[in-house]
């Protein structure tokens, strides 16, 4: 921990993450502000380049009237919450066994060979951090992979490739399955809901 | 099979219009307040007599559940909170019905709402849920537009309000106690009950936990009436369900069916069968990651509904079925799922905190057959120690899968410790 460089720092929301703030606080009842801490928390880290600094839960915790203990127990509870910096592009690839069944462990090698990281830790440039992590329940999609907020689904090694190559040159691949897929339909064609607008009810 | 006029969840795949254009042309917001006009005690009967089991996993009997409310205003505000947190291993239907169907959900939540009289609607979605949530709120913002939720709901003169409340990654938020606890600003660790939620849930006052399918099949099954709900699938297990094919099938899909359809014919008709053939098959998790496995010989003829899955010694569970053919190593498949459970354990009770740890790296030893033929017995001894003895379920789902896998293949784990020994030995 560097304590020198912790105690210089400041953090405080800019007016657009304040005013989305003020929005979320006033979906809890009068007194009940605590309830806003993890959307606060997530405020926090996108403006924050994707991690919590101290100084970010204690601004929090200011905001919201709560001790700051209570915010660090949050922030280190939950798994979102980044207590050190990351990368840009934020790869988290789903190792659970649904997706291990469909060959999540091709992906996780490719990406660390395309990223030239192991998992855990960031790219040089700062440009990628690699996670591996638990179920994010787009198991009949899988292999899958989220990045930043969008998943990367049903793929393959050449697909995870052509996705972190596109990052790479800081373009956006489009979400989603990177099969012919649109979503969790079944590959072969529809075996239901095969009218066109879908059935009245 | 299920006639497509059948089906509850028209935009499934996402291949229509989501929004509130949309969702009107598949029927939804049509005739609400006429709904609302017949009164709270129309709505929990009819949803009573549908048959209506919850669709979290538990299959708690919906209509009664919301009974459990109070009839008459206690001067605290009452909640619906919606459990959106979907994570249990292999189940992805909730994310579809939200990001494809939304309408649905939040209607459900109106009338929902209504019938065991609440004042809001908690929807808690969990957080790398992020576009599913965009796509919500803007179907609870479209839905204020148009004065169908809010003050004057639909015209009825009820005034009811819908949010997004969204966690942050933590399986262990699907537990209702540990969502309330999360809800509240906490870290997400489950309460004892008694006190239930229905008494003493969000901030000390009536509170209701459904999850998402439960909710958004609920304006359907009170537009179609009940009768037609319970016309579908078998007694005490009615209606239709979104199944979760994923793992080894030719194509991996969701789809809603009825109640009750045979597993073999789930996974032939819409996911193309067993990879390599049904022959092929070893074993299926039919109802997410924490119900016990079931081998082929019991795949070949169960009905994918709660009574007929808890025969079996497994359960319904999410109905997330999670194909395995004999190219899958079964033991390696459970101790990655022990990895799950022990990641996701919040910690509180002793016997889940240190028995999700202990049973995984055992399990990581039979994966490769490292260990005394006798640990098979002390590892049953550990897990039927954790389950039951916590204040959640987590403690059950981490024995469960273990007990179904010692169950079912003891001797594939016996022959992998004394191969191991007669290698060594050589």
């Amino acid at each position: 921990m560097t304590h020198q460089i912790e105690e210089i720092e400041t953090f405080s929301f800019d007016d657009i993450h304040k005013a989305e703030a003020k929005i979320i606080v006033s979906r809890y009842p009068e007194g009940r502000q605590a309830s806003a801490v993890l959307p606060l928390l997530d405020l926090a880290q996108r403006q924050n380049a994707g991690w919590l600094s101290t100084a970010a839960m204690n601004y929090v915790a200011d905001f919201l009237e709560m001790p700051a203990i209570r915010v660090y127990e949050v922030a280190s509870f939950y798994t979102m919450y980044n207590l050190k910096p990351v990368g840009k592009y934020f790869v988290q690839v789903c190792t659970t066994t649904p997706c291990a069944l469909r060959g999540c462990e091709r992906i996780l090698e490719t990406c660390r060979e395309e990223l030239g990281i192991e998992v855990g830790e960031t790219t040089l440039d700062n440009k990628f951090t690699l996670q591996e992590v638990e179920c994010l329940g787009a198991c009949v999609n899988a292999p899958m992979m989220q990045i930043g907020d969008d998943y990367y689904e049903d793929l393959d090694p050449e697909s995870t490739k052509a996705v972190l190559n596109a990052l790479k040159k800081d373009e956006v691949p489009k979400p989603g399955p990177q099969s012919e897929r649109n979503g969790s339909e079944p590959a072969g064609g529809l075996t239901t809901l095969t009218s066109k607008t879908g059935a009245k009810v | 099979m299920l006639k497509d006029s059948d089906r509850i969840f028209n935009n499934l795949y996402g291949l229509n219009d989501w929004h509130l254009a949309g969702a009107r042309k598949r029927g939804d917001w049509d005739g609400t307040r006429e709904i609302m006009e017949k009164g709270r005690d129309w709505i929990i009967e009819e949803v009573k007599t549908s048959g209506l089991r919850g669709r979290g996993g538990a299959g708690f009997p919906s209509g009664l559940k919301w009974s459990f409310m109070p009839k008459e205003p206690t001067g605290r505000p009452h909640y619906l909170v919606v459990n959106a947190d979907e994570g249990e291993p292999g189940t992805c239907k909730d994310r579809d019905m939200i990001r494809n169907d939304p309408h649905k959900l939040v209607e459900g939540c109106l009338l929902a709402g209504f019938g065991m009289g609440a004042n809001a609607a908690y929807i808690y979605i969990r957080g790398e849920f992020y576009r599913e949530a965009e796509h919500l709120q803007t179907a609870i913002d479209e839905a204020y537009e148009e004065g169908l939720i809010g003050k004057d709901a639909c015209g009825s003169g009820y005034d009811f309000d819908v949010y997004v409340h969204r966690g942050a990654g933590a399986y262990i938020c699907g537990e209702e106690m540990a969502l309330i606890e999360s809800l509240e600003g906490k870290k997400g660790m489950p309460r004892l009950k008694p006190p239930f939620p229905a008494a003493m849930g969000l901030y000390g006052c009536p509170t209701t936990v459904n999850n998402v399918e439960t909710i958004a099949v609920t304006p359907t099954i009170l537009r179609r009436g009940s009768e037609w709900f319970s016309s579908l699938g078998r007694e005490n297990n009615t209606g239709t369900k979104v199944f979760c094919i994923s793992g080894h099938v030719n194509n991996p899909c969701n789809v809603e069916e009825e109640m009750g359809i045979s597993l073999k014919d789930l996974i032939e008709k819409h996911a193309g069968g067993v990879i390599s053939g049904w022959d092929n098959l070893k074993a299926i998790i039919p109802g997410g990651a924490s119900v016990p496995m079931i081998p082929k010989s019991i795949c070949d003829t169960v009905l994918m509904d709660f009574d007929s899955l808890k025969e079996v010694r497994s359960g319904l569970g999410t109905a997330a079925v999670i194909v395995m053919n004999q190219s899958a190593d079964v033991v390696a498949a459970i101790a990655r799922l022990s990895k799950f459970y022990k990641h996701e354990s919040c910690g509180q009770c002793t016997p889940c905190r240190e028995g999700t740890g202990w049973m995984w790296r055992v399990m990581e030893r039979l994966v490769v057959g490292d260990a005394e033929v006798e640990e098979i017995d002390t590892l049953l001894d550990v897990a039927s120690q954790v389950e039951g003895h916590t204040i959640c379920a987590l403690g059950d789902a981490a024995a469960w899968p273990i007990q179904g896998l010692v169950r079912h293949f003891r001797f594939e784990i016996e022959e992998r410790i004394n191969s191991r020994k007669e290698k060594a030995a050589a």
